[in-house]
């Protein structure tokens, strides 16, 4: 499905709000829309909602070989799914500009800053380490996906727990949540990104821009940065000519942002490792608003289940008496199937008899060629005309032909073979005639 | 005896369904879990439900009547399209054979003939009881149906036992596993999946519990609207 355009008009008025240093929804230029971090009731799921954008980040864990070059190190994958969910102009399963883009700078911003320590995921050297897979859903867009997916992303990963592993000589053994308690990643930093987009060459800079905004800007420059100011990646799309001084500030803007970000996070994640000590219910469910009209939410509710059997025996009682009991399959002969006892099979019955003929016509003929034929030879025959006789069923008569023989290794293969080619084909003209 | 079970961790972290879960066995009492759904969560799409029930949620997405493709139009009604997501990788042929009975289940009740050479698409975005989350985003999305309908899922374990809405846990363990969706109107079922063997009072026993149950769900339904409507809390 396509994506609404945008208008010209709304084009020319979003742009000269902007000159007049306005936005949409009444935010000042370096404002963050409205963060808020919820967890699902399992380990490493975590929502995101940056003012109306969504995005949800689950992190899960598989034991794996590494690769071949790195034999002591875990690996990190990360998967961005822009789900049509989230937009109509995304499509499911193909892998568009936005999201390759949106992959590779998630990628640079958690793994090659190496803000993970991936050899604690190694269990054997060369052999088995955890691999921890990132899944990033995109639920709804409303500008500035990368910000909400890094922010969820390193939640989740914060948040995840692993199961505890003990090795025994080659043995590995993987402990369950009851067994032992679960470990935490092991995280040195946390890198956050924070984007800047630019208007009218670069005259215009707004933090964190939304939809609209986004489809009328110039550049886009997004600062990933950790709350000790490190910068872990810098990247400016887009086409427009950045100054020094713009970077700068920019940059000076995203140290500010980020502290306030990774404060909220370790907030967030404080609130529920309390909540989940505690006891309480925590996840989705419970982050529910309660005070919406379009919300709502029932406690418990029994279910009337006094004449449940009873109603079901009436239902069977007045449907039709079951049909005959069935008896098991019976199998007279190999590859023949027979449903019903003492039922005949009508299918094979004429042919049978035109078998037994075929097979007496042979006989005979083959009684005068060869007088000293030995019984079991003849029994062989037999057992070979009525396997030939099953895979009849089809009248083309290339299939004829194609027929596998088993070969008995006790017969003289020459005679044998010539046989039965020409009872095939014999046959094959009987059934033309008929 | 109605049990409460608690989810494992281990559900938990393979992400399967997990859900607390009511039991029955022959006609003793059940309980329903606390429920809850919320509207037009999402601001994108037409219409968004999320439906929770006990630790278990769904959120759903409509768009639509929309333009449609043209290799997809169909003359004379609208194109339903069905998308499922898992939490964790790609859609596998499991989510496939869903969202088929996710189809097939909105085709029946949506009047789509009232949208000719449109598409509508649906999509959810993590599993379980996915019908209920479909039929509250079509609602929300103000989509033209003849009627609603709800989902109910029901395992029979070794012992003969009914346990509607299993844990992933017991649906492993059960002998047989049937998915009914049920309608409003008249209470008849509209989809029913089922997977193993059982005998035709079995089958008979479960729709009958399913619903039942349908019907605090349609009465949960009811109680949404309204209070949607009514403009106060």
């Amino acid at each position: 499905m396509k994506d609404t355009p945008l208008s010209n008009c709304e084009r020319d008025f979003l742009l000269k709000a902007i000159e007049d240093k306005k936005r949409l929804d009444g935010r000042q230029t370096y404002d963050y829309r409205r963060i808020k971090i919820t967890f699902g009731t399992d380990y490493g799921c975590c929502f995101v909602d940056l003012g109306k954008t969504r995005v949800m980040a689950q992190v899960s864990c598989e034991l794996v070989a590494p690769k071949e070059n790195r034999p002591n190190e875990g690996i990190m994958f990360f998967n961005i799914e822009l789900s049509p969910m989230a937009s109509p102009g995304f499509e499911q399963g193909r892998q568009s500009e936005l999201s390759v883009k949106l992959n590779r700078q998630l990628e640079r911003c958690l793994r090659n800053s190496k803000c993970i320590d991936t050899e604690s995921l190694c269990v054997v050297s060369g052999e088995k380490v955890w691999q921890i897979r990132v899944d990033v859903h995109m639920l709804n867009h409303d500008g500035n996906l990368m910000d909400a997916a890094s922010i969820a992303a390193i939640t989740a990963l914060c948040h995840f727990r692993r199961p505890d592993v003990s090795i025994n000589g080659d043995e590995v053994t993987v402990y369950s949540p009851e067994e032992r308690d679960p470990i935490p990643l092991s995280i040195y930093h946390m890198p956050i990104s924070v984007s800047f987009s630019f208007f009218q060459q670069g005259t215009y800079l707004l933090v964190d821009p939304c939809e609209r905004e986004e489809r009328v800007m110039d550049g886009l420059l997004m600062i990933a940065m950790n709350k000790h100011r490190e910068i872990c990646s810098i990247q400016s799309s887009g086409g427009i000519m950045l100054l020094k001084e713009q970077v700068m500030r920019c940059s000076k803007i995203a140290s500010v942002k980020v502290s306030e970000i990774t404060e909220l996070i370790s907030k967030a994640l404080e609130n529920d490792r309390k909540a989940r000590k505690a006891g309480e219910k925590c996840g989705f469910a419970e982050s529910m608003p309660q005070e919406r009209i379009t919300a709502l939410k029932t406690d418990e509710t029994p279910v009337e289940m006094t004449d449940v059997t009873e109603r079901a025996n009436e239902i069977i009682q007045k449907a039709e008496p079951p049909l005959q009991t069935i008896p098991s399959l019976l199998v007279p002969a190999p590859g023949v199937g027979q449903v019903g006892q003492g039922l005949q099979n009508t299918w094979g019955l004429e042919e049978e008899e035109e078998e037994e003929e075929d097979d007496e016509d042979e006989n005979s003929g083959e009684e005068q060629k060869e007088q000293t034929k030995m019984m079991e030879e003849e029994h062989d025959e037999k057992e070979e005309s009525r396997e030939g006789h099953v895979v009849q069923l089809s009248d083309s008569e290339e299939e004829e032909v194609v027929i596998l023989h088993p070969e008995t290794p006790n017969k003289t293969p020459k005679n044998a073979g010539s046989a039965t080619h020409q009872k095939g084909a014999t046959k094959s003209k009987r059934r033309q005639k008929k | 005896m109605a049990k409460q079970y608690t989810s494992s961790f281990i559900d938990k972290l393979t992400y399967q369904s997990n859900r607390s879960v009511m039991e029955v066995c022959g006609s003793s009492n059940v309980t329903l879990r606390e429920f809850g759904c919320e509207q037009s969560l999402l601001s994108r799409p037409d219409g968004s439900a999320s439906f929770i029930q006990g630790d278990t949620s769904v959120l759903a997405a409509v768009y639509g009547p929309a333009e449609v493709k043209v290799s997809k139009e169909i003359y004379d009604r609208a194109t339903l399209e069905v998308l499922i997501q898992p939490k964790v990788g790609l859609p596998s042929v499991r989510e496939r054979s869903q969202e088929q009975c996710l189809r097939e289940s909105c085709e029946a009740s949506l009047l789509l003939s009232l949208h000719p050479r449109s598409s509508l698409t649906l999509i959810l975005q993590l599993l379980s009881s996915f019908l209920n989350a479909a039929c509250m985003a079509l609602m929300d999305a103000g989509l033209p149906m003849s009627c609603l309908f709800c989902g109910v899922t029901c395992a029979i374990d070794a012992d003969g036992c009914i346990i509607t809405d299993p844990t992933a846990a017991q649906e492993k363990k059960s002998r047989a596993l049937m998915t009914f969706a049920i309608d409003s109107a008249e209470h008849r079922v509209m989809t029913s999946s089922t997977k193993g063997s059982f005998s035709v009072h079995e089958l008979q026993q479960c729709i009958a519990v399913s619903q039942k149950a349908s019907e605090k769900i349609f009465q949960f339904y009811r109680d949404s609207v309204r209070r949607r409507y009514s403009k106060t809390l």
